[in-house]
């Protein structure tokens, strides 16, 4: 029973960022009618706004320590944060130390801005164009954008950590009553989780509970209706578009304690969070949450040792034989409406 | 000739002219001169353009007849490789029983592929490929690159069918029952068709030029033309025909009772194995298959090649293939001392800059470079090279002639 329960925690982070990625991929498609490949790149965007801040945090100038010298005989130098000059050591240090928190700040209008370039820009003169052609210009964005970064940041992985009260585990298990030391649980995992969880219902409050979001609801199920009465809705779509960037960088930002951001984790997650939009239902909210979560934890029962012994290499491939199974059994996915992408 | 008609004769005629040529006409600049290193025509290069010829022909007959983008061809041309390396580790360095077992393999692993991916059709097609390659690529990296069990004194499969991230290669402990396991001397064999070595090659001084003809070239050569003419059998064949027709309306076609189904996955598979054609072709001018092979770029690569070149059209994805890998070669081997002297003759300061704003292109920004191409092409000449071609032709042609726009001769949808 705790191993089941501390499988289960541990597909939560994976299954999040899988959710939250598929989420703006159906966002956009059930908009736009665009199939973005270059997704899980705003979500590598959105990682690397987690780096430079971390990296703004901590220029420093270096000033020489009083009374110290080194072997040399010349004052000793001592890197300070600009930071600490402006805030006073103890706030500049908690400044430093949440910075990958604080990143979440400086992604949401980097991203908006970079989505609504990429759609005004590029993907709105696609519209009309053949669904291949929108893969393959997406494809060469996300190309480009991957390439940018590496130009850049380099090509190895830059370890970004958490805020230092995140840092480390907690005995999960005592909590809900098992033995102490069964369950183990790093608490930025947790953090994950309610992050995505808060901007997964964010989201769906938005689209339920705004007049803007019921106008963005009518054009996804008749997007000429609401345009004859008199409705910008390509305004709408647009603003959509930078949300569904946004949600994808903050997923980004977030993930990058888990895993140190790199230029190609974009397109490592992208491959899977198309299988996640196939499997939820193409169009599909809810179905894109339901089948990340769902995906995620069934990865992580498949990498347990008990399992990978008797099937070896389970769970580099778990999730595409889900896939083809849902397809082969359900073919409009889960959650799938009838009439969406049947062409 | 062959059953074409004249102008597809006459087009076969001029691919197989250029290609025989290759060797003279891909190398125009004398050697040591400034421009050789624009130089193509050295076998390892020219084998790759006629190899990537190959697969783009075979993604064409899928993408260009029916329109369904797969984004997972790379994994046939992987398979294709892992089938003729293990046939040079089990029963000799013959091409031809190599080339074979890699078409059998990857037309086999292209109906498994294809009957479940066609079931659906636009970006759920493009998606299920893409995650077909993306799995067989975590499966060749990890899973069957672990040791099978039981006894295996010649360590066959020591690491593994596939030889995970090292890739496969050739042992001396190798039995091939119908060769020999090494040379006289003790070295590795050597592919190569009825003892004709893939790797010989040999040299003509002209003057300051020097050209090389590779037996490899000239049967990857050989085997291009082939795959060629029957793509253009193919192209021009009530089954092409059939193929085309899903590509402009599949509902009218279903309407008329037919079921396109078997046509497409009969469509797939020969591009499949036109594409493991080409990955046991790799295998045999280089002994070697590794996973990066399967890799979604590798698939995104031909996607591109077929797409810059014109598809749909019979000499674009030639065209394309080539395209590509001469400016990959080319610009990836440029550094900035090159740039450098290239821009000499510019102000310092000025120099500096220019090369400064060209840098992040060259050398190992190629993917860059790249991406920004593949997005142009896209854009601005979905119709690829060939498109570009026409129209340049007919502006020419219009400015002679003055001819009035003539009526247009579409088919009515």
């Amino acid at each position: 029973m705790d191993a089941i329960i501390l499988q289960i925690l541990n597909g939560l982070d994976k299954g999040s960022a899988y959710a939250l990625i598929a989420l703006g991929l159906t966002l956009i498609f059930g908009t736009l009618g665009v199939v973005n490949f270059a997704h899980g790149a705003l979500f590598m965007i959105g990682a690397f706004c987690a780096v430079t801040l971390s990296r703004i945090l901590n220029l420093s100038h270096e000033v020489a320590v009083p009374g110290e010298t080194d072997f040399l005989g010349n004052p000793l130098m001592r890197d300070v944060p600009y930071m600490y000059d402006i805030f006073g050591e103890a706030t500049g240090a908690a400044i430093i130390d949440w910075s990958v928190p604080l990143a979440i700040l400086l992604a949401i209008p980097v991203m908006i801005l970079v989505g609504v370039i990429m759609e005004r820009g590029l993907i709105k003169h696609f519209y009309k164009r053949p669904h291949a052609d929108q893969i393959l210009v997406t494809f060469g964005l996300a190309i480009v954008l991957q390439e940018i970064i590496k130009y850049y940041y380099g090509a190895n992985p830059i370890p970004t950590p958490a805020p230092e009260a995140f840092i480390g585990s907690f005995d999960f298990g005592a909590l809900i009553g098992f033995e102490p030391g069964t369950i183990i649980y790093p608490y930025w995992r947790l953090v994950y989780f309610a992050f995505a969880a808060l901007i997964i219902g964010a989201v769906f409050a938005f689209l339920q509970f705004t007049t803007f979001g019921m106008v963005v609801r009518a054009g996804m199920a008749d997007r000429e209706t609401v345009g004859l009465l008199g409705i910008n809705i390509d305004k709408r779509f647009t603003i959509m578009f930078g949300l569904a960037a946004a949600v994808a960088g903050l997923a980004g930002v977030m993930y990058s304690p888990i895993t140190s951001p790199n230029y190609h984790m974009g397109m490592d997650f992208l491959v899977l969070s198309f299988v996640v939009v196939v499997v939820g239902g193409m169009g599909s909210l809810p179905g894109a949450v339901l089948a990340g979560f769902l995906l995620g934890i069934l990865e992580s029962f498949a990498s347990m040792r008990e399992v990978l012994e008797i099937l070896p290499g389970l769970n580099q491939i778990i999730i595409y034989l889900v896939a083809i199974v849902i397809l082969l059994t359900r073919p409009r996915g889960l959650m799938g409406r009838k009439g969406v992408m049947e062409d | 000739m062959f059953g074409l008609n004249k102008k597809d004769g006459s087009l076969l005629l001029l691919v197989a002219v250029l290609v025989i040529f290759a060797p003279f006409l891909l190398n125009p600049f004398p050697e040591g001169s400034a421009m050789a290193q624009f130089n193509a025509g050295y076998p390892d290069l020219m084998q790759r353009f006629v190899i990537f010829g190959i697969f783009a022909i075979g993604f064409n007959i899928l993408f260009g007849l029916t329109g369904y983008l797969s984004f997972g061809h790379a994994a046939f041309l992987g398979v294709g490789s892992y089938a003729a390396m293990w046939m040079f580790k089990l029963f000799g360095m013959n091409v031809l029983p190599a080339l074979a077992l890699s078409v059998v393999m990857s037309g086999l692993f292209a109906v498994l592929i294809g009957y479940v991916s066609l079931r659906r059709s636009g970006i759920y097609f493009s998606i299920l490929t893409l995650a077909f390659a993306m799995m067989s690529y975590a499966l060749a990296y990890s899973v069957l690159a672990t040791d099978m069990d039981g006894p295996d004194q010649q360590g066959l499969l020591q690491k593994g069918l596939t030889g995970g991230e090292t890739g496969l290669q050739l042992t001396l402990q190798d039995p091939r029952i119908l060769g020999s396991q090494a040379t006289e001397d003790g070295n590795l064999p050597v592919p190569n068709l009825f003892g004709l070595e893939m790797r010989s090659a040999t040299e003509l001084p002209v003057g300051d030029w020097v050209f090389t003809f590779s037996a490899g070239y000239y049967f990857s050569a050989f085997v291009m033309l082939i795959a060629f003419y029957l793509s253009i059998r193919i192209f021009r064949s009530p089954f092409g025909m059939i193929l085309r027709s899903i590509k402009s309306n599949q509902q009218r076609l279903n309407y008329t009772g037919m079921n396109p189904r078997p046509y497409m996955l009969a469509a797939f598979v020969i591009s499949g194995m036109y594409a493991g054609l080409a990955g046991g072709l790799m295998a045999s001018m280089d002994p070697l298959a590794g996973p990066e092979r399967m890799f979604w770029t590798a698939s995104g690569e031909v996607v591109l090649m077929t797409i810059l070149g014109g598809v749909g059209t019979l000499i674009g994805p030639v065209l394309g293939a080539g395209a590509i890998k001469y400016m990959e070669n080319i610009i990836s081997k440029i550094n900035s001392d090159i740039l450098h002297s290239w821009f000499a003759f510019l102000p310092d300061g000025l120099e500096d800059l220019v090369v400064t704003l060209i840098y992040p292109f060259i050398g190992k920004g190629w993917h860059l470079t790249l991406g920004i191409i593949f997005m142009l092409v896209v854009i601005f000449l979905p119709g690829g090279l060939v498109q570009g071609g026409q129209k340049i032709a007919a502006m020419f042609r219009r400015k002679k002639a003055e001819e009035p726009k003539s009526a247009s001769t579409e088919p009515a949808e």
